[in-house]
């Protein structure tokens, strides 16, 4: 057991326990799991109305200095000098070997270098890195005194619409610094959960304000980190330390868009080369996603076992679906067992479960990319 | 109505003890989307674990508050999972073992008992 002294709080900490909160520790901080109305309410409020988030444990840094755009490519595989102004992007800092040791959001919001988000458990070790392998020229400076929430679902804009009306001229994947709440902003339209939402980052003194000033909306609700894992699974999406970390490459991670077209060609990142190896001949282990078929839901760890009863790959994260009203899981496979369609077991408590490979996101993504 | 530290209740007619998880289990566990249920014809000793809920976060298991024979499950919560949340204390029990050592069921707490443990966790 963590010793909860040692447990950080993020500036809605007061009104995360007013609200009913179930605290646990995460990522070195005390958060909440889930609010009086439980996860399976939580989950499917989000993907019909409007889910708030606090994730102020997550790492936001700038990244400023000389060409920090070229630089920030020495430690990940994504085009960032082609990344325009306004413009978001998903990557990953990559080990020599092309394993992931983190994944993250870099944005231009403005004309001042990069905004990156990292995730909270793995900032320490990111941005000491990032700090490491980059040139003198260009520094990483934290921004601690930052909240970040998100506010996601179909209903999220119609609220966002109210008080920062700059970010509906927002689509899926563009940042802009602007005013929010009346306070200075960095707002992105982005999230974990599939839906269409926004990302904020806001002054961690004025986060409580916006909290209470967002949640006065009938069409909002506090949503916990148990719901926001089950989002982003049937979302399709992985979760650091748990679907990918420094053994996975993107290509086994079925995260090769991030490995841009021109850094590719370049072969220019750390891992290059196994990722050009693995481009060129296949992994030896490819995420995919399975619908559990029958049974208990299989979960991180659980074995992958052919109809021969070999097991061929493990369970790296599974649960109940509540917006499908089954299990499913991410796992890791051999490519030739990885096609939609193949039948598979897996095992739970000793016993086979009929499980069938099917295509992500599990629940079909709801991004707005035009306005 | 007998209850066990681990949040088990049972409830004794003609030697075979009716077995669920209280109120309070229930309410922390959350949704339950999932439970499995014992084998007819096991046979059990108290502390066994011998049946598995799961709420979408998590798997817990429950431990058999008595030793004996299961004589029946509880199949529809295979069905109908939530029953466990909305009726942990009638509908939603687990399963029915004829006791083969009824003395355990003495050693149990008491509502009274079980209500004073609660209120230290």
């Amino acid at each position: 057991m963590t010793d909860q002294a040692d447990l950080r709080k993020t500036p809605l900490y007061d009104a995360h326990v007013a609200a009913g909160a179930r605290m646990v520790p995460f990522a070195g901080y005390l958060m909440p799991v889930q609010y009086a109305d439980g996860v399976l309410k939580e989950h499917l409020w989000t993907r019909e109305h409007a889910g708030l988030f606090d994730v102020s444990h997550m790492g936001q840094a700038r990244l400023r200095g000389v060409s920090p755009l070229s630089a920030f490519e020495e430690v990940t595989p994504g085009d960032f000098i082609g990344l325009a102004p306004g413009k978001q992007r998903y990557s990953l800092l990559l080990n020599k070997k092309g394993g992931i040791i983190d994944d993250l959001m870099a944005s231009r919001p403005d004309d001042d270098g990069l905004f990156v988000i990292v995730n909270g458990a793995c900032k320490d070790g990111d941005f000491k890195f990032i700090d490491n392998e980059l040139s003198p020229q260009v520094k990483i400076e934290r921004l601690e005194d930052r909240a970040l929430l998100a506010l996601q679902g179909p209903e999220a804009a119609a609220v966002m619409a109210q008080h920062a009306p700059d970010a509906l001229t927002l689509v899926f994947s563009e940042a802009r610094a602007m005013t929010a709440f009346g306070l200075p902003a960095f707002v992105s339209r982005s999230g974990y959960t599939g839906e269409d939402g926004y990302e904020i980052s806001i002054p961690g003194e004025s986060a409580a304000a916006v909290w209470e000033t967002l949640l006065a909306d009938p069409r909002v609700k506090p949503i916990g980190l148990g719901a926001r894992d089950s989002l982003r699974l049937e979302a399709g999406l992985p979760l650091y330390g748990h679907d990918i970390d420094e053994t996975t490459s993107p290509i086994e991670a079925a995260l090769a868009f991030a490995v841009s077209k021109k850094r590719r060609d370049a072969q220019d990142f750390p891992g290059a080369a196994r990722i050009a190896k693995e481009l060129a001949e296949g992994p030896s282990r490819v995420r995919v996603g399975l619908k559990i078929l029958e049974g208990a839901p299989a979960r991180e760890g659980a074995e992958i076992a052919d109809g021969t009863g070999a097991v061929i790959g493990r369970v790296t994260s599974g649960g109940f679906a509540p917006s499908l009203g089954h299990p499913i899981a991410m796992g890791f496979v051999p490519p030739a067992q990885a096609a939609v369609g193949t039948k598979l077991n897996v095992i739970v408590r000793g016993r086979a479960g009929a499980a069938e490979v099917v295509a992500m996101p599990f629940v079909p993504k709801r991004y707005v990319r035009k306005l | 109505m007998r209850f066990t530290k681990d949040h088990e209740w049972v409830v004794v007619e003609d030697g075979v003890a009716t077995v669920g998880i209280t109120a309070y289990a229930a309410e922390q566990l959350g949704d339950v989307v999932f439970v499995e249920t014992p084998e007819v014809g096991k046979t059990v000793s108290q502390g066994d674990s011998f049946a598995v809920v799961e709420s979408v976060k998590a798997a817990s298991d429950v431990y058999a508050p008595v030793s004996g024979e299961v004589v029946e499950a509880n199949s529809e919560l295979g069905d109908a999972p939530e029953t466990v949340n909305a009726a942990p204390e009638h509908g939603g029990w687990f399963a029915k073992v004829k006791l083969s050592n009824p003395a355990e069921v003495d050693a149990l707490m008491d509502r009274g008992a079980y209500e004073d443990y609660l209120g230290t966790l």
